[in-house]
């Protein structure tokens, strides 16, 4: 148990140092961010892949109102724990150009936005999950509207104001849980126990819906979210779709299923819609957008919509998808965000039809941009091949109509992320591009870590489906059982 | 009872300093008169005396003395470089403050009615004094008077109730006012119920609740600004204190009857303080508007009336105290510079002052009721406290304006942090940075571990 509570307390601590740490926060930073993904894997490597929940803290906190600091890791857990730590000082090493000012208070912000994170994916105690949900929100409105570019402060208002609305309602759910359950706890084992007619479990599911769907973001509440990504500096970029959106699903799978299943039975209709709806429409936006960071960024729309899709499909296939996807998701689409900040810091501009003809000058970029591409489009071979793939096969099984549908988006989504490589990266060299030099340093070293990652999990994806296999079966079958009961 | 006497003979003694122009005395006598009190409600602790039937210091009343007592204390150190600034004559300053003081005490122990009387007219005439005592000021000038007019207005409603209720009761004493109540559930007099009415209107006048809310603007704005700091925060607390004590306690009998009037100066409070905070330019009138939406979430706690109803009161209004006094402080040190409260007057006060800046953030963070701060915590017990008798909507209702006042504290955020501004940086006086620091610990403390004070009652 010691070591769950170490993990989330090392980046807090962390945090505190940086604050201080003036000119060599960086260094501290990329420390304390290091030893969080070396005891990560540490304890990875000691997790027992059964049902189990494992590591289990629980300390009283606020006892009074029955609040625990109750924590624990099992398979689900585990994957988005490695997910985060893997990224953060991947994020990290990814600033080292930039010279932002401040950065004690920049990477002081990241380290206890991953203590938040972390307090989300490992909480097993309602409250603590929301308290995390929010101390996750706080560091990236800062680091969005300190850092970020034009208009950033109108931008991350809305931003700000959208999140904190669908958590206050989440609030809501939760005191409400908290209220119908007569040990008056959090505890999230009490609450998949309660039961709820089909009445409670709608109002609940949208309470808790409407949170989890603005933060991943699905339609039609995704409106905050382009915006915030274009305005927000890399790092925070990163954040958000790397980490942050993994809130909502993970929020999806560990709280809505198993508490309100009949809920989720009398909504997913909608649910699938509305992530069918998304991935469509955001594919389409994708098609005409000019500026490479906001295409990145609806793709990143339609790829969740995939994922939200896979998920109310309620099966293993679906649910097994989510949770690699949801890894393979976070690494490629930081890897893209790097890409772009590279050009950017080049040339100064990520509008599409001023590059062009980058690849001769800086064939390194070319071939990591390459495979990160690939592995967005889910080439056989690369790590979005095998989540897309059973993605599919989960909202196949739900229904062939939405498979077909939502198949489209491997097709869109290729035609528009070559189409972007193609007109940056390829064509005739203009008197932008012409000066652009090739990845170096840390750039180097960032891009070669997300490639190989994006290989490695494409080609060898055992370890991560068996890491999450008895986890996911055991709350489908939860699942099932709360719904057959309730028949 | 130490309590008051100490104060008052505090009071007394500030007073003759000054006549003998002890200027440089003032403070720390004030402050050991104070810190002695505060040594008097630690000790009474679980005392639960009664003096002459009069007054009776439970738990509650100490609880609440305790909070009067530390936030007019971290007033009284924000006193340094200022009313030197503005005045001669600091002495009635320091003594008509704890003359104020004295009259809270009182008001958050009475037993009586007669009591809660005396100390809310020894409070407000001491208030009407200190709102208008820049003499040569117009704005202060139309404080005071306003503050006047309405309060004298709003202590006939709570008198004029108090005897109505004495005419179907015959006694003052909150003790037989329940009993009678109990007793005679089917049979209570027809004037009991007007009387109840009438002291509502009466104590929703003092604690600024709406539709009786127009005088506060105004007089927080027309207010030396330090005075505004003690009226926004602990006058509010001891105001709701009183109003708990009566409600809670003596009409709780009649609850069903009150409580439809009650939850619609709830959502009238809330939506019209949030909604006017919105477009307020000014820090400081913003501060007052967003006061009265305070004054709604405060009032939740009578909507149900539950065993921890008290301490949820305690737990809001501690918070709110002490995010409030952050704020003011801030804002003196920022017009005492700029010569402006505006919000423009904030800008770049990040780059400046860091740790004043972050001070101020944590003080909106708390108002605005983000997790960590003390000012969640007492929001999600407001929220949990109706949640219990399933007033949804109330609820729902009450979000969305939080969602507002998220809007309008975060303007503040901005502009310290993400806006440029021109000044120089803000020189802080030592007592500033002590003030600063006690609040912002209290704040975080009772956000991350509230458990201390969650069982206080």
């Amino acid at each position: 148990m010691e070591q769950l509570l170490l993990l989330i307390f090392i980046p807090l601590a962390g945090a505190l140092i940086t604050a201080f740490a003036g000119k060599s926060a960086k260094i501290v930073s990329t420390v304390f961010s290091v030893a969080s993904l070396g005891l990560a894997l540490f304890i990875a490597l000691n997790f027992i892949p059964d049902a189990s929940t494992q590591f289990e803290v629980n300390l009283p906190w606020i006892a009074d109102l029955g609040i625990h600091f109750h924590a624990g890791i099992d398979g689900i857990s585990m994957l988005v724990v490695l997910l985060t730590n893997l990224l953060i000082p991947i994020i990290i090493l990814s600033s080292y150009r930039h010279d932002y000012h401040n950065p004690a208070a920049f990477y002081g912000l990241i380290l206890f936005m991953q203590a938040g994170l972390l307090i989300v994916f490992t909480a097993m105690d309602a409250f603590l999950f929301y308290i995390g949900w929010e101390a996750a929100l706080i560091p990236i409105y800062f680091i969005c509207a300190f850092w970020g570019g034009k208009d950033r402060v109108r931008i991350n208002m809305k931003f700000f104001v959208y999140t904190i609305a669908g958590s206050l309602f989440m609030l809501m759910g939760i005191i409400y849980l908290y209220l119908q359950n007569p040990a008056h706890n959090f505890e999230i084992n009490a609450f998949y126990a309660l039961s709820l007619d089909s009445e409670q479990q709608g109002w609940i599911f949208w309470a808790f819906f409407i949170a989890f769907a603005i933060k991943m973001p699905v339609f039609p509440f995704h409106t905050w979210q382009p915006d915030t990504y274009t305005a927000a500096p890399t790092q925070g970029t990163m954040l958000l779709s790397g980490i942050m959106l993994k809130m909502g699903i993970y929020g999806v799978i560990r709280w809505l299923l198993p508490i309100v299943p009949t809920g989720v039975q009398d909504w997913a209709t909608l649910a699938m819609v509305l992530s069918i709806i998304g991935i469509v429409y955001a594919s389409l936006i994708a098609f005409t957008q000019k500026d490479a960071k906001r295409l990145v960024a609806y793709s990143s729309i339609a790829h969740v919509g995939l994922i939200a899709a896979g998920i109310f499909a309620l099966n293993q296939q679906g649910m097994q998808g989510a949770m690699v996807q949801m890894l393979s998701h976070g690494i490629n689409v930081v890897g893209l965000f790097f890409v772009l900040d590279i050009i950017f810091s080049r040339v100064e501009t990520n509008k599409i039809e001023e590059l062009g003809g980058i690849a001769k000058a800086a064939p390194q970029l070319a071939i990591t941009f390459l495979i990160i591409l690939l592995g967005t489009v889910a080439l056989p071979g690369t790590n979005g091949f095998i989540g897309e793939f059973l993605l599919l096969m989960g909202v196949y099984n739900y229904g062939i109509w939405a498979a077909a549908i939502a198949g489209l988006t491997i097709i869109f989504g290729a035609v528009y992320m070559l189409r972007m490589y193609q007109n940056i990266m390829l064509g005739k060299t203009n008197e932008l591009t012409i000066t652009f030099t090739d990845i170096q340093g840390s750039e180097k070293l960032v891009l070669y870590i997300i490639c190989a990652l994006i290989i490695l999990l494409g080609v060898y994806p055992k370890p991560l489906l068996h890491l999450t296999e008895a986890s996911v079966q055991q709350l489908l079958e939860q699942v099932n059982q709360k719904l057959i009961s309730v028949k | 009872m130490n309590i008051i006497i100490t104060i008052s003979i505090t009071a007394f003694i500030v007073l003759y300093a000054g006549l003998f122009k002890a200027n440089k005395a003032l403070l720390p006598i004030t402050i050991v008169g104070l810190l002695t009190a505060l040594g008097f409600t630690i000790g009474a602790w679980n005392g639960n005396a009664i003096h002459f039937g009069m007054m009776q210091t439970d738990n509650f009343a100490l609880a609440f003395s305790g909070v009067c007592i530390i936030g007019t204390l971290l007033i009284f150190l924000l006193t340094q470089n200022y009313f030197h600034a503005k005045s001669d004559n600091i002495a009635e300053y320091y003594t008509l403050i704890l003359f104020a003081l004295a009259g809270m005490i009182m008001m958050v122990s009475y037993k009586n009615m007669a009591m809660l009387f005396v100390g809310l007219e020894i409070m407000s005439v001491s208030l009407y004094i200190l709102a208008g005592i820049r003499k040569k000021d117009f704005a202060s000038n139309e404080a005071s008077l306003k503050y006047f007019l309405m309060g004298a207005f709003s202590t006939g409603f709570l008198l004029f109730g108090i005897t109505l209720i004495y005419g179907a009761t015959g006694s003052f004493d909150l003790d037989k006012i329940q009993t009678y109540l109990v007793d005679n559930s089917r049979a209570i007099s027809p004037i009991f119920y007007p009387g109840v009415i009438l002291m509502m209107i009466g104590l929703c006048f003092k604690v600024g609740a709406a539709p009786f809310h127009f005088w506060t603007p105004d007089v927080y704005e027309g207010s030396p600004s330090l005075i505004t700091t003690f009226m926004s925060t602990v006058v509010k607390t001891a105001g709701f204190a009183a109003f708990l004590r009566l409600f809670s306690d003596a009409f709780a009998p009649l609850h069903d009857f009150w409580v439809t009037p009650l939850i619609v100066i709830v959502c009238i409070t809330l939506f019209i303080g949030n909604v006017t905070a919105l477009f307020q330019k000014n820090f400081k009138r913003m501060l007052a508007y967003s006061s009265i939406s305070h004054a709604g979430y405060l009032l939740f706690s009578l909507v149900v009336i539950g065993a921890n109803s008290q301490n949820s009161v305690l737990v809001y209004a501690a918070a709110y105290t002490f995010a409030s006094i952050i704020a003011f402080a801030v804002l003196i040190l920022v017009k005492q510079k700029t010569g402006s409260d505006s919000f423009e007057s904030f800008n770049g006060l990040g780059k400046k002052n860091p740790l004043v800046a972050l001070s101020l953030t944590i003080a909106m963070l708390s108002l605005a009721g983000i997790p960590l701060t003390a000012g969640f915590i007492g929001k999600y017990l407001m929220f949990l406290n109706v949640m219990g008798e399933y007033h949804t909507f109330l609820v729902g209702f009450a979000i969305l304006n939080a969602l507002v006042g998220f809007y309008y504290y975060f303007k503040v955020i901005v502009a310290v942090w993400f806006k440029e501004g021109a000044e120089a940086e803000l020189a802080t006086p030592n007592q500033y940075k002590i003030v600063l620091a006690v609040s912002v610990a209290i704040t975080l403390i009772l956000g991350i571990y509230p458990t201390i004070i969650l069982n206080l009652i």
